[in-house]
């Protein structure tokens, strides 16, 4: 299946990490909120100006701004 | 170099002699706060960090004859990223250097809590895990091998459900232990590629004597290798080492 940013991944679908595109204190955060490859990850839902949108990465529910969900490389399950 | 009651009260830490502080760190959401009010009985009393905006919130309650401070930080998912909660419980870790530190994780997602924990005990030796929500994990059906998590981590831990009390003096004895020197920690340590290691040796050498008796010198120059410019900044506000070598060098190399 073809990897695709996390930001179009569609709503209630799970994905599952394969890279981070960012660098330097982004990337550090994106692997601080668990989203080492390998992960999955669900869209749960977008706020309604479609921005951020929530995940829900290992347990926790996490809010992404899209620039942020952008940088994280998913394959859909 | 300043002395150790000078650095905590940049914290508005008093000095208080047989007082020990113990803080509590976490993610958000895992039930620092109301652990801290119910050991302390909520006789809390909120201070302004020094030159930030985030609050930190201190009490104390006694055990076994012993005062402690007790000081309730930000929540957050690690240390490294720089938002200001992290800075603050980064720089709480590093410079008032609490006689313990419970790191307070939900039983309920476990694994995402541990990040920070392995990121504190890079810090600090006297680590105490606390996994809270255990009526909730219970609920779920998930079960905790106490055991086995504090062979891996190589630090005490202890399972509470803080909303219901449970666990509390359980807590408070294992905080009593670590502060007095009766549990000795072996936190484990994270290995990193060879080539970091390397590097990571070759730094700490470099790291005057007066800076290492304070700060974890393994830690720090994996801060150096990271150019985690708000550690390395803080340490020299802090320590007042305006011409320090090792941070001398590392300028050249960062991007500003
Ligand atoms: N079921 C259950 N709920 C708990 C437990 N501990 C705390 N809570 C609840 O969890 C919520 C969050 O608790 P807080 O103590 O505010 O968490 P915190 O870690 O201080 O949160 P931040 O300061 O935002 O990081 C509150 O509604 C608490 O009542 C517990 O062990 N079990
Ligand atoms: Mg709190």
């Amino acid at each position: 299946m073809k990897a695709l940013p996390l930001s179009e991944l569609p709503t209630g679908q799970w994905g599952r990490v394969v890279s981070l595109k960012a660098r330097g204190m982004a990337r550090c955060r994106l692997l601080d909120l668990g989203l080492v490859p390998d992960t999955p990850v669900q869209a749960v839902r977008r706020s309604p100006l479609g921005d951020p949108t929530a995940y829900r990465i290992r347990g926790a529910l996490i809010a992404l701004r899209r620039e942020e969900a952008g940088q994280v490389l998913v394959t859909p399950l | 170099m300043p002395l150790a009651t000078e650095l905590r009260e940049r914290f508005n830490i008093h000095p208080d002699p047989g007082a020990a502080v113990i803080a509590l760190a976490g993610n958000p959401n895992t039930g620092k706060s109301t652990i801290f009010n119910a050991l302390t009985g909520l006789k809390q009393h909120t201070g302004n960090w020094p030159g930030k905006t985030v609050l930190q919130t201190q009490g104390t309650f006694h055990f076994g004859g012993k005062k402690y401070i007790l000081v309730d930080l930000p929540g957050t998912y690690s240390l490294l990223a720089n938002s200001a909660e992290e800075i603050v419980t980064r720089d709480f870790l590093c410079f008032a250097r609490p006689d313990a530190t419970v790191v307070v994780t939900d039983a309920t997602c476990l694994e995402r809590n541990l990040n920070l924990a392995l990121q504190v005990m890079e810090i600090t030796s006297k680590v105490i895990v606390c996994v809270n929500f255990i009526d909730e994990a219970r609920r779920k059906n998930i079960f905790i091998d106490v055991d086995c998590l504090a062979r891996e981590l190589g630090v005490p831990v202890v399972v509470t459900a803080a909303r219901n009390g449970l666990g509390l003096t359980e807590l408070k004895a294992g905080i009593d232990a670590l502060a007095r020197g009766q549990i000795v920690t072996s936190p484990r340590r994270l290995i990193y590629d060879p080539d970091i290691e390397e590097a990571v040796a070759r730094l700490e050498e470099k790291i005057p004597g007066e800076i290492k008796e304070w700060i974890n010198a393994r830690w720090l120059a994996l801060r150096i290798i990271d150019h985690d410019r708000s550690t390395l900044d803080n340490i020299r506000q802090y320590f007042k080492v305006p011409e320090w070598g090792v941070l001398r060098e590392r300028y050249k190399y960062c991007p500003t």
